[in-house]
């Protein structure tokens, strides 16, 4: 009898305990998400497998993939992919062996893809990634040999394949639609450069390096031509200013590559700097910028090109920014005109379809939109309208 | 002495129950994969409850008559309560500054006062009494919006997309909105990637608030429960459920990770395609954003874009008045 019912007590306490605890870990301990997460790894170990492989095919990833707009999906690109055609643009990208995997192959994943050319500029050859070799040291007083020889390899090998060709760093994140929206009001035999202007130093000024800079095929012509006579020379390391210096005595004139509200386009610096921080007033960036510095959410064009000192998380947010992330039917403040080289009036939005394309003034900017916007004054956002027929 | 070797067996037998089941647990934990990660399709099968929100289709939206949209599109307006204190006064600055005037009517609730920016002053420093006197508020100040949008200020919310969202819902039925996690048996709405309410589901809450055994006014003593269980468990007493919005891959577009936290973790899973599987396009929240990214991400929502690449959406959100950062 003893044995027995202390035996049946143990059971029971047993049972109790084990079905009380359970209850207790359901309500705390297991918390389980409903949004699906997409290519949810599998297993640890299986994680782990394709955690290693991806470390090693990044470099024997797909070629430089070239235009290509379905990445951006949903939408129509007529309007990118007629300039993409009339004006093509080669880029090429300083870099280093000691920086692709870190950099330059984020580079590659993003904004190169938009050009209708893309080099990555080295010191050395490397098939895999691929970079071309200079036949440079590497190190910040080569960066004007690599500049020099960079763009006589580009004129060389792709002078017919491009119209205008752009320098970067492999820090830089560039919109290469937008750098055609500016480059579109001019052609490829003008002798001009765009880029972020700087005033010191050079008389006409010259482009900041890090926000990128593109010569006209002209530009580029003389430039090499400039090389072959001796007229230029390697000055001085500072690849940038020496640029400068070599455009000015060729000819080729510093262009205005500001938008219709005079708004920057090409940025030295990262988003949040311009957007959010003051500079101080005894940084030597005030000295040095040839139009004024405006701080605050109005530094920067909506159509902006260019911004410096990106890192690789900042690249693929840009990327995320730029191309994807978006306000369902919203109705943008700024409504560029079309630049010249597009064939008439009426081929951006429908909204644009009564704008006469007679020039780019303030005024007539904001006549424009204010005519697009349609006769009621927006209030709030609550006040929709209705868009007219699609196509 | 009978009874002493039965309590003590009893005991004994309690512990180790106790214990093995915790054994089972661990055991089973580690074997299987992170709960969150797992594909749920299975899971359909045991929740009768939980929806799915997602947008109309661009097809759906175009078989509609044009004033049939239109007046879909003029009912969608959001109320937006903003919860702040005196503590951030940065980001309560920075909502005010950017997403919020995006909402119809945005009001921010505060614990205390701060003499810089206004605020309805709730008195209350605990959570979950201040979101209650919040939601009841902004129910009694309603006027005609009949959606509202909870969240806090360290949450960045794209209204639009949100209302794309709403567009062809019935503020009369009873629902709440965001992204769903389930502990247990209970399905909640994360506070912080924000929470969506219709008319609805709002007047009942506000009902059963007065039920003080139900709903308890300062929480469950007994055990100390976050907000938004709180809220979960006051909503299933009045036969509201949790429902989850993403976009048409089932993709979530609440979201309380900041999008750089997400870009790292992707980067660092999977190197390529970082974009494409990071977030939506059309994402409505992201919670954990500092103001200087909230600023950069106005920016990148609003303004940044490439030019000659057009979206025929069906509806146009004007731009609000007096504004220059979007």
């Amino acid at each position: 009898m003893k044995p027995i019912s202390s035996r049946f007590a143990f059971y029971l306490g047993f049972l109790l305990g084990t079905s009380t605890l359970y209850i207790f870990l359901r309500q705390t301990w297991f918390e389980r998400g409903f949004s699906r997460r997409p290519n949810s790894p599998g297993s640890v170990a299986g994680l782990k497998a394709r955690l290693d492989a991806e470390g090693n095919t990044w470099k024997t990833d797909a070629h430089i993939q070239l235009h290509h707009h379905n990445h951006v999906t949903g939408q129509d690109s007529r309007v990118a992919d007629e300039l993409y055609e009339k004006v093509r643009v080669l880029c090429w990208v300083m870099t280093g062996p000691k920086n692709l995997q870190s950099k330059a192959r984020h580079v590659k994943a993003t904004w190169t893809r938009h050009c209708n050319v893309a080099l990555f500029m080295s010191s050395v050859d490397d098939p895999d990634f691929p970079t071309v070799g200079l036949g440079t040291k590497e190190g910040r007083d080569q960066l004007y040999w690599k500049t020099i020889r960079a763009f006589q390899y580009a004129l060389e090998h792709h002078g017919d394949e491009a119209d205008w060709f752009l320098k970067a760093d492999d820090d830089t994140f560039v919109v290469l639609e937008n750098l055609r929206w500016v480059l579109a009001n001019h052609t490829a035999e003008e002798p001009v450069y765009f880029g972020k202007r700087f005033k010191p130093y050079v008389r006409q000024g010259y482009m900041s390096g890090g926000a990128g800079y593109v010569l006209s095929k002209e530009a580029l012509r003389r430039f090499v031509e400039a090389f072959r006579t001796q007229a230029c020379t390697h000055t001085s390391p500072v690849e940038d200013l020496a640029l400068g210096q070599c455009m000015e005595k060729i000819g080729v004139k510093p262009g205005d590559s500001r938008d219709t509200l005079a708004r920057e386009t090409f940025h030295p610096f990262g988003p949040e700097q311009h957007l959010t921080r003051e500079f101080p007033k005894s940084f030597w960036y005030w000295n040095y910028c040839h139009y004024p510095i405006v701080q605050g959410p109005q530094c920067c064009s909506d159509l902006a090109i260019s911004f410096h000192y990106v890192s690789p998380d900042v690249m693929y947010l840009l990327e995320y920014y730029t191309y994807h992330l978006r306000a369902y039917g919203y109705k943008h403040r700024y409504q560029p005109l079309p630049p010249r080289a597009l064939s008439g009036p009426g081929k951006t939005d429908a909204s644009q379809e009564k704008m006469p394309d007679t020039g780019r003034t303030e005024e007539k900017q904001e006549a424009a939109a204010a005519a697009a916007a349609g006769v009621k004054k927006p209030a709030r956002s609550g006040n929709v309208v209705l868009q007219e027929k699609q196509q | 002495m009978k009874m002493l070797s039965e309590g003590s067996s009893f005991l004994k037998g309690l512990l180790l129950g106790a214990l093995f089941c915790l054994l089972l647990s661990l055991l089973g934990s580690l074997s299987s994969e992170p709960q969150p990660n797992t594909e749920h399709g299975d899971d359909h099968g045991d929740d009768h409850h939980h929806h799915h929100i997602k947008a109309p289709s661009k097809e759906e939206l175009q078989r509609m008559p044009e004033d049939l949209r239109m007046q879909l599109s003029q009912n969608v307006r959001v109320y937006c309560a903003i919860m702040v204190q005196p503590k951030i006064l940065n980001f309560w600055a920075t909502a005010k500054d950017t997403w919020s005037k995006h909402c119809d009517k945005a009001v921010f609730y505060t614990s205390e006062s701060a003499k810089a920016l206004e605020a309805v002053d709730l008195q209350e420093k605990d959570e979950w009494p201040k979101i209650r006197k919040a939601l009841k508020h902004a129910f009694e100040n309603a006027g005609d919006l009949r959606w509202f949008f909870l969240a806090r200020a360290t949450t960045f919310a794209i209204i639009e997309n949100l209302k794309h969202l709403l567009l062809i819902k019935d503020s009369s039925q009873a629902f709440y909105m965001g992204n769903v996690v389930k502990a247990g048996e209970l399905e909640y709405v994360e506070y912080d990637s924000g929470i969506v309410f219709s008319y609805e589901t709002l007047r009942q809450l506000v009902r059963i608030f007065n039920d003080e055994e139900r709903c308890p006014e300062r929480g469950r003593a007994l055990w100390k429960l976050s907000e938004e269980k709180e809220l979960a468990l006051c909503l299933k007493y009045t036969g509201v459920y949790a429902e989850n919005g993403e976009d048409s891959r089932g993709k979530g577009l609440f979201n309380k990770k900041s999008v750089s936290a997400l870009i790292s973790e992707g980067l660092a899973k999977s190197p390529s395609n970082v974009v494409e599987n990071c977030c939506p396009d059309l994402a409505v929240t992201f919670g954990g954003m500092s103001p200087n990214q909230m600023q950069v991400m106005m920016f990148g929502v609003y303004r940044l874009r490439p030019y000659g690449h057009i979206y025929h959406d069906s509806l146009i959100f004007m731009p609000p008045e007096g504004s220059d950062n979007d």
